[in-house]
Parts: structure tokens; C-alpha cells; sequence
């Protein structure tokens, strides 16, 4: 099978879905490999290099598309080279199928398997053709450089003979990869940098590249990063005035600042306000990788590069990536050439669309006629998330006989209880005196009180129960107090006894109980 | 000054319950402690300015004196010490129940003596006699009856509570043998004893005489010291708490016989609370209540499995790889990690690990340890976080999926003869089926069996490898090792 990319058509887009490196790759797997003229001229791969490379060199896109079997290209596909596609032909590509419905539908139309990159699920085995990851990491490098390139001063501290230049300092919010990316970038260049995400658990990767973790002082627990994939999700309001307020205390002395906090399918949240913007010093600069999402900082234009009123730069360029295009379109190439290799086990040059497994099927969206997005979850989870206890599911009906049949049982048991009890109850007062059947009554009612309250303790807390009941059960110190005034000696020597026990007792049992509950704390 | 009394133990009383009721959870029992404190200060207090008390000066230094006992034991302790502390305790209870009944008897033959006086001069005078004299003295001879047989059980209970407790505390803190011994007779001897204190009983309300009682009292001391001396050190959560229910049974029996209703109802509360926790033991552990109280293991119907393969050493360096390697953990702490204080070790592997991103959790079994709740409160005493600390129900579906089981100090609570031996002495138990986990590691003394002194087959596992040597200085070799 041929397979080929043309050359991208949108404007200032400079990546190519295939190297030259790629196609010796790609061959090796079976495959001719085809590309449309000039196509990775952008991004520093001449047509020459290609055809060392054993690649055909196609005159038009229209030939390219019509005489390969299978299309890798970067951006996703617009109408025209949809309507090139046929039945039987396979597209790579990004392709935005959540937002994208008229593209699927097409692609559907033409009976053509769409692949989207950015599909591909974050499981260990497909990082390999992450290109979203690729991507991120090339624009959070990029960010920092750009953020350099218009800010006025050095990112080290220096001392010199002409003078002391203060370190450069950089606040990155989201660490993601891209936000690693930045952070890896900006302390190797020697700037304090400091970096927050609404995952607490990425705070020692955040340490762990030399930058340092922004904490908020709030208690709610954040919902586990595992559950939703390793992407970030939507917070609660409080927390997001925590943020916020953290941000409005750190805005004046942040030199750089660069946001990179995307929620999947959603518009990009607000963190970067008008009023931080305001508050920091001229000659700052903000670098918005959210700007495609309508960005993290509202002043932001996207594609442009503005500056405030109070002398602030804000960067809202979206094409971070081909502004590096060798390197993205080598780091790109490689993701599409990984899906290939999928996609090829035989490596006989035969695509075997397997939609049994979980990353071919998480990126297909399109397969034989079919739209199949959005897919199921993958089999295996992005992080080892932790585990729920299953609980066996029952039939309604299942369920409500098994409820019924408690229920019944509870009833004959309490039923045989009362009336054991109470026919107990009933001889006592026939032979005892009134006197005692008053204390009896209270006894007996005490007993029920201790034992509706004590199921409900706590198992974790049942040392602490037995030393607050051994501290109670010294109430017998009241008895020793009533005796202690009698007129025998003897009583007065072993109620004086009693009432000094008691006294260890009272002491011990409370201070040790609360010596232990003290010693409770959640993580 | 009566409906004053009256009023506080009601107060006192409802703080009781309050108090209990608050330990369903951390946060809250925190308060909880303090309604107990209040109670108990308020039940003083009552009944000092009550009708009755004298000496109160006297009452007062002593309970200065015992509080500073009291508090210096309790700041002094240690945390691995703490079912010794209580069961010490108990006993202390016991006893004070013991006194009190002996002079709830004296005081019947002050008051009767007088009355025998006045019935002569035909006029009562009890004045010189306290507040519980004058109740005496106009009971009628039924209620006498009542009384006689109210105290005897305060004693009597009071006197088991008394040996049975520091039985219990000689074998928690390893002065006596741990495991049952019973003298020749067995539970004959019991239960002449009880068919004793039963005669003396019948003796006593009938003739009202003092040796009746003192023989009883001798023989429930018996009674107390064989039967906990009969009982395995395994059994012991349960031994604690039962006696923790028999010193509040023996608080009401004496409340009965005071006529005060702050003492049966906060000697009912602590009485049924103790029950309960000792009934959740035992189903903790599928036993049945009366046989851990008769002391040994149930009768066994055949001989046990026989245990194949080898015990499988492995050091330091072998475990520190394997978790270096996991994703997983769950770690099983028992009496063994409290006997060489390994908590703070524990607390420090744990918190490597999880600062390494790997979900470390624990497991517990409900009689891990020897109280109920031992191990959770060792674990909290090192700081370990307590939402990773899990019950046996929660955790124990998650063996499979684990990477690695750590067993530290515990045997039979993660015992598989307990699933797979229907002839096993502890067959039917719930028990951590941490060998279903792919690793399991097991940091043990030597190669004997456990407290209860039966094989371990999850030792002969395949999965299985044993890291010999005292807990706290296995970890502190193990810890360097964590990068």
C-alpha cells in the first residue's frame, strides 16, 4: 500500500506529516511511501531529501490524494480534501472530531477510515504516538522562548561589574506536559519558577524539575487526576476564588508568566484576570498557550501579540509548534509512523484496522460507513486509579426480595426479643418490690441507650471507646463518696480506698483517651 | 441539695451517652472526650454537696492524689502499651466495685444494730449514720432481700473483674505466660467455684452473715484469675473488652444496692458497650462468644492440614527492589509491629513510598493487635494519615490487583488455613487474603508459629518470602534502600 502527505494548507502551518527519516521507516514496514511537492519545505526537508530517501515525489495534491491508499497529514482536513477521499482510503491526521461534526460526516459519506491523532488514549503503550503530547512539549519549550524573546532582561541573576541584574521570575499555571515542558526550559535558563496545577498530585513532578509547587490554602479534596485520565477537571467555585486569590498575591512579582490550563472539550478557564494583568510590572510578559480555547487570560488575542496599556506583552500565538517545524515535524512524523507500525503487525505493507484494540479503536472515528466517535472507555485505565469496590449488581426484583426477606427476619427477631424481654420484665415486677423496680426500669432503658449508641462507633475508634468507658466506668467513685461518711472506720478506710482508685481511673482513662484521639489526622 | 443531686446526674448521665455516641467518628470524638470529662466532674461534684457525703476534704485530697497518679501514668505511657494500661485499670474498678459492696454490707450491719438499739428504746436515732444508713433503714424485709442479692452480685462481678484484669495485664505485658494454661480440673474448677459463690448466695440472703460473702468474694477472685489465666493470648481483645463490660455490669449491680441511678445507669451504658465491642470481636475472629470465654480453641474435628514446601528468606536488598518495582502496596501490621515499636519505621516507609507516587494503604484485621483497635491507634501515633487506613472488608478485594502484601507482626489474621483447612483450629475466620497479592513479604522473628500456635501455611507460599528479623530493625535496613 502507497502511502503520502501532502503539503498543509493552512496558512503559517510549516509541519509535514513525514520526514524523510519517517519514510525509510515507514518503508521498512512495507509501505511506498509518496509526497505531494515542497511539502516539507517549511519545515526544512527538501523535495531532494525526500527522493534520497526513496520517497515519490507527486506533482499536485490532487494526484497525491488520488494515488495513495493511505493519507498522514497534521492539521485537520478541510472540505475539499475531504471530498478526495474514497471508500477504502485511510486519513491520519488530526482532525478535532469532537468539534468537527460536518468533517465526520463527510469522511463517513465517503466510506474512508479516519484516524485523529489527537484521539489516541493516554494509556503507557500509546505514548509512543501521543502526538498531543509531542505537541505540548514542543510548545511549552517554545512558550518560554517566546516569553524570552520579548522580555527585556535575563532570566539568571548575574552579578556584575556593570552591575547586580535580579533573577527573572516564572509563574507557570497548569503542569501539563506543556507546562512541564515550560518549566524544565525556564529554570534551566536560570529563572525562579514557581508553578501551580488544580492536581495536587503533580506537585513533586513540578519539584522534581527544579521549580517550585504554588499550594493553596484550601481543604477541599481534589478529585483524584487518575479518574478522569491525567487531565485536569472543572473546579468548585471556592476553589477557584483560592486560586485566584493566590494568583492576585503572586501577579506583581512575576516577570513571565504562561498559562497552559486546558480542559478537554471546554473552553479555556479564566485564571489570568484583567485586574493581575493590571497589577503587574511593565516589561512583563504572559504567554497564553490557551489562546486556541479563547485563552486563560481574557485580554488575550489569539494569533496575536498585544501589549497592555500598562506596558505588559501578552503572546496568543496558537502555532507554537510549526514555529519550531523541524523539530515538531520530526517529533510528529515519528507518532504517525508508531500508529503505522500499530496498525501494520505483519509489517507487510497491509493496513489491519484492528477495532479490537483499544488505541486503534480510541482514535479511529470514522471506520467502513461508520462514524465511531466518541469511543468507549480503553480497557486499560490511563493510571492505575483507585480501585472501587464492586458491588454486584442485582436485579431490581432480586433486590427487593432480598429486602423483603431482611426486613422480615429483622421483624421476627426484634419481635422475639420484646416479647422475651418484656414477659422477663413482667415476672421481675410480679415478685419484686415498687422500689426496685423503679432503678430496674432505669437499668434496663440505659442498657437499650448503650447499645443504640455504641454500633455506631467507629471500628478505627474502638481503643479509644474501651479507655473512655474504663474512664466512666470509675463513676463507681459516686457510691465510694455516698460511704465515705459513715461512721465505722472500717467503711471510712476501704470507701476512701475506692475513692482514691477511682481517682487514677477518672485521670487516666480521659487523659489517655484524649492522648490517643489527638493523635487521629487525615492525610 | 436533693433535686440538685438529682438534676446533675441527669445532666451527667445524658453527657455519658453523648459521649459515647460521639466516637462514630475522629473529628467528633474529639468533643466527645470532653462531655465524658464534664460528666464525670458534674457526677463528683453532685454528689460531694449531696445529701450523705462527709469528709469531703478527706474525698477531695484523694482524688487529687489519684488524679496525679492517674495523670502521670497516662502522660508516661507509651501507645504499644496501652492494652496493658487498660486492662491495669479494669482492675483497679473491680476492686473499688469489691470495696464498695463490703461496705454496703457493713453499713446493713450498722443500721441494724442501731434499729435493734432503737427497737429497744423504741426510737431510731440515725443521725450519726450517713445518707444511705437512713435509706437502709426503712426498707422492708423483701427489700432487704433484694439489697443482700444486689451486692452479692457487685462483688461478685467486681471480684472476677478485679483478677481477671490483671491476669489480663500480666499477660499483655509478657509477665505471665500468654498462652492458656489452665490448672488440673479445668472448667470443673470454674465451675465449682461458681456453684460455690451460688450456695454462698443462697446462705448469705439468708442469714445476712459476713462469711458467706467473704468466701463468695474468695472464690469469684478465683474464678476471675482461672478463667483469663484459660484464655490465649490471640483471644485477648476480647478479654479486654469483656472486662471492660463486667467492670460497668458491676458498677450497676453496686448502683442497685446504693439505690443511685446515675451509678446502674452509667455502669448499663459501660456494661452493654463492652458487650458489644467483645460481640464484634468474636465475629470478627468466627468464634463463638462462650467458647473464647471457656479459654482455648474450639474442639477440632480431624487432624490439620499438613503444611508443604519452605519458608523463603529474603533480604533487605530483595525487598527494597521489589518495592521500588510496585505500584501497589498494602501493608498488614499486627501485634508484632506494636511489640517492636515499628510504628514510626512503618510511618516513614509509607511516606516514602507515597512521595514516589505509589498508593500505599492498610489493611486492618478487626483483631489485629490485643485490643480492639490497636493497630489504628499505633498507626495514627505515627502520623500515618488515617483515610489510608482500611478495614478488612474494604481492602481485602484488593489483594489481587496489589503488587506487594507487606506483612508486618501479624500470622493469624492473614492465616489461608482459615479458607482451606476445615480441620484448622481457626477455620472460617475472616482473614487478609493478602497471598493473593503477586508479592507478599513477611517480616517476622523467627520461624515459630504465631500467639496461637498454629502453622501458617501463606509462610510456605510460592509468593511468599519471609524477611526474618525484628520488625523496627528490618524497616530501619530497609529504608535507605527506598529511592
Amino acid at each position: 500500500m502507497k502511502i503520502g502527505t501532502p503539503k498543509e494548507i493552512l496558512d503559517g502551518e510549516n509541519r509535514v506529516a513525514m520526514t524523510p527519516d519517517s519514510a525509510v521507516q515507514l518503508q521498512k514496514l512495507g509501505y511506498d511511501c509518496a509526497i505531494e511537492t515542497g511539502a516539507g519545505a517549511a519545515a526544512g526537508f527538501s523535495d531532494a531529501v525526500y527522493e534520497a530517501a526513496g520517497v515519490e515525489i507527486v506533482k499536485t495534491a490532487a494526484a497525491l490524494w488520488k494515488g495513495v491508499d493511505i493519507v498522514a497529514k497534521v492539521r485537520q482536513p478541510t472540505e475539499t480534501e475531504l471530498k478526495r477521499l474514497t471508500k477504502g482510503k485511510t486519513l491520519i491526521s488530526f482532525f478535532n472530531p469532537a468539534g468537527n461534526e460536518d468533517g465526520m460526516e463527510l469522511a463517513k459519506s465517503k466510506g474512508a477510515n479516519v484516524i485523529a491523532m489527537e484521539m489516541v488514549p493516554r494509556i503507557s503503550r500509546a505514548q509512543k504516538m501521543d502526538a498531543l503530547s509531542s505537541m505540548a512539549n514542543i510548545a511549552g519549550y517554545r512558550a518560554v522562548i517566546e516569553a524570552g524573546n520579548n522580555f527585556g532582561r535575563f532570566f539568571t541573576g548575574q552579578v556584575t561589574a556593570a552591575g547586580k541584574v535580579p533573577p527573572a521570575k516564572v509563574l507557570i499555571v497548569g503542569a501539563g506536559v506543556a507546562g512541564l515542558a515550560a518549566i524544565g526550559t525556564s529554570t534551566s535558563l536560570g529563572a525562579i519558577t514557581y508553578a501551580f496545577d488544580v492536581r495536587p498530585e503533580v506537585a513533586e513532578q513540578v519539584e522534581s524539575m527544579g521549580a517550585e509547587f504554588v499550594y493553596l490554602d484550601f481543604e477541599e479534596q481534589q478529585q483524584d487526576g487518575a479518574a478522569t485520565g491525567g487531565y485536569a477537571s472543572v473546579q468548585s467555585e471556592e476553589f477557584r476564588n483560592a486560586q485566584l486569590a493566590k494568583f492576585r498575591e503572586l501577579a506583581p512579582e512575576m516577570d513571565i508568566v504562561i498559562t497552559t490550563a486546558l480542559i478537554p472539550n471546554r473552553e479555556a478557564p479564566e485564571l489570568w484576570t484583567k485586574d493581575m494583568v493590571e497589577s503587574m510590572k511593565p516589561g512583563s510578559v504572559i504567554v497564553d498557550l490557551a489562546a486556541e480555547k479563547g485563552g486563560n487570560c481574557k485580554l488575550t488575542v489569539a494569533d496575536e501579540k498585544i501589549v497592555t496599556d500598562n506596558g505588559v506583552t501578552i503572546i496568543g500565538y496558537t502555532d507554537f509548534p510549526s514555529r519550531m517545524a523541524a523539530q515538531s515535524s520530526s517529533l510528529y512524523a515519528t507518532n504517525i509512523r508508531h500508529m503505522m507500525a500499530d496498525l501494520t503487525p505483519e509489517k507487510d505493507g497491509q493496513i489491519n484496522h484492528d477495532m479490537e484494540d483499544d488505541v486503534i479503536r480510541g482514535s479511529t472515528v470514522t471506520f467502513e460507513g461508520e462514524i465511531t466517535f466518541p469511543p468507549p472507555p480503553p480497557k486499560v485505565q490511563a493510571i492505575a486509579a483507585q480501585k472501587k469496590p464492586e458491588v454486584k449488581e442485582l436485579t431490581p426484583e432480586e433486590k427487593k426480595a432480598q429486602e423483603i426477606a431482611a426486613f422480615k427476619a429483622q421483624t421476627k427477631q426484634q419481635f422475639t426479643l420484646l416479647g422475651v424481654g418484656g414477659a422477663l420484665m413482667l415476672l421481675v415486677g410480679l415478685v419484686a418490690p415498687a422500689s426496685f423496680m423503679q432503678h430496674f426500669i432505669v437499668f434496663v432503658l440505659a442498657v437499650f441507650v448503650g447499645f443504640q449508641v455504641i454500633w455506631g462507633v467507629a471500628h478505627s475508634l474502638h481503643t479509644p471507646l474501651m479507655a473512655i468507658t474504663n474512664a466512666i466506668s470509675s463513676i463507681i467513685i459516686v457510691g465510694a463518696l455516698m460511704q465515705i461518711g459513715s461512721g465505722s472506720f472500717l467503711v471510712i478506710l476501704l470507701a476512701a480506698l475506692s475513692v482514691f482508685m477511682a481517682g487514677i481511673n477518672i485521670f487516666g482513662g480521659f487523659l489517655v483517651t484524649r492522648r490517643m484521639l489527638a493523635m487521629f489526622q487525615k492525610s | 441539695m436533693i433535686g440538685f443531686t438529682t438534676a446533675a446526674y441527669v445532666v451527667a448521665a445524658v453527657l455519658f451517652i453523648l459521649s459515647l455516641g460521639g466516637l462514630s467518628n475522629q473529628e467528633s470524638a474529639k468533643r466527645a472526650v470532653w462531655y465524658g470529662i464534664v460528666g464525670m466532674a458534674l457526677a463528683v461534684f453532685a454528689t460531694l454537696v449531696g445529701p450523705g457525703s462527709g469528709l469531703w476534704l478527706l474525698s477531695l485530697l484523694l482524688i487529687a492524689g489519684g488524679g496525679l497518679i492517674g495523670s502521670y501514668v497516662a502522660k508516661r505511657v507509651q501507645m504499644t502499651e496501652m492494652p496493658q494500661l487498660v486492662a491495669a485499670m479494669h482492675s483497679l474498678v473491680g476492686l473499688a466495685a469489691v470495696f464498695v459492696g463490703f461496705n454496703a454490707h457493713f453499713e446493713i450491719g450498722n443500721v441494724a444494730q442501731v434499729m435493734a438499739i432503737a427497737d429497744a428504746a423504741n426510737q431510731a436515732d440515725l443521725s450519726d449514720l450517713g445518707a444511705f444508713a437512713k435509706l437502709i433503714a426503712k426498707k422492708t424485709a423483701a427489700e432487704l432481700t433484694i439489697l443482700h442479692v444486689e451486692l452479692f452480685l457487685g462483688i461478685f462481678i467486681g471480684a472476677i473483674t478485679f483478677t481477671g484484669s490483671v491476669v489480663a495485664y500480666g499477660k499483655l505485658a509478657g509477665k505471665v505466660t500468654s498462652a492458656a494454661t489452665k490448672l488440673p480440673g479445668g472448667h470443673a474448677l470454674n465451675a465449682a467455684a461458681a456453684g460455690l459463690s451460688l450456695i454462698c448466695l443462697i446462705w448469705y440472703t439468708a442469714s445476712g452473715g459476713l462469711f458467706p460473702l467473704i468466701l463468695m468474694t474468695l472464690a469469684a477472685l478465683f474464678i476471675g484469675y482461672h478463667l483469663i489465666m484459660g484464655i490465649g493470648g490471640a483471644d485477648m481483645p476480647v478479654v479486654v473488652s469483656m472486662l471492660n463490660s463486667y467492670s460497668g455490669w458491676a458498677a450497676a449491680a453496686i448502683g442497685f444496692s446504693l439505690g443511685n441511678d446515675l451509678l446502674i445507669v452509667v455502669g448499663a451504658l459501660v456494661g452493654s458497650s463492652g458487650a458489644i465491642l467483645s460481640y464484634i470481636m468474636c465475629k470478627a475472629m468466627n468464634r463463638h462468644f462462650v467458647s473464647v470465654i471457656l479459654g482455648g480453641f474450639g474442639g477440632t474435628s480431624g487432624p490439620q492440614m499438613e503444611v508443604e514446601g519452605e519458608q523463603v528468606a529474603i533480604d533487605a536488598d530483595g525487598v527494597a527492589a521489589a518495592l521500588n518495582d510496585a505500584d501497589s502496596v498494602i501493608i498488614i501490621p499486627g501485634y508484632g509491629m506494636a511489640v517492636a515499636q515499628a510504628q514510626q519505621s512503618v510511618s516513614e516507609l509509607v511516606r516514602k513510598l507515597r512521595a514516589k507516587g505509589k498508593e500505599v494503604r492498610f489493611a486492618i484485621h478487626p483483631v489485629a493487635g490485643r485490643l480492639p483497635g490497636h493497630m489504628n491507634v499505633l498507626l495514627a501515633e505515627a502520623k500515618v494519615p488515617y483515610d489510608i487506613v482500611l478495614e478488612m472488608d474494604e481492602i481485602n478485594d484488593d489483594f489481587p490487583e496489589t503488587d506487594v502484601a507487606i506483612v508486618i507482626g501479624s500470622n493469624d489474621i492473614v492465616n489461608p488455613a482459615a479458607q482451606e483447612d476445615p480441620n484448622s483450629p481457626i477455620a472460617g475466620m475472616p482473614v487478609l487474603e493478602c497471598w493473593k497479592a503477586k508479592q507478599v513479604f513477611v517480616s517476622k522473628r523467627g520461624q515459630g508459629t504465631g500467639y496461637s500456635g498454629i502453622e501458617n501455611p501463606l509462610f510456605f507460599k510460592e509468593n511468599t518470602r519471609m524477611f526474618y528479623g525484628d520488625a523496627k530493625q528490618s524497616l530501619d535496613k530497609l529504608l535507605p534502600m527506598i529511592d
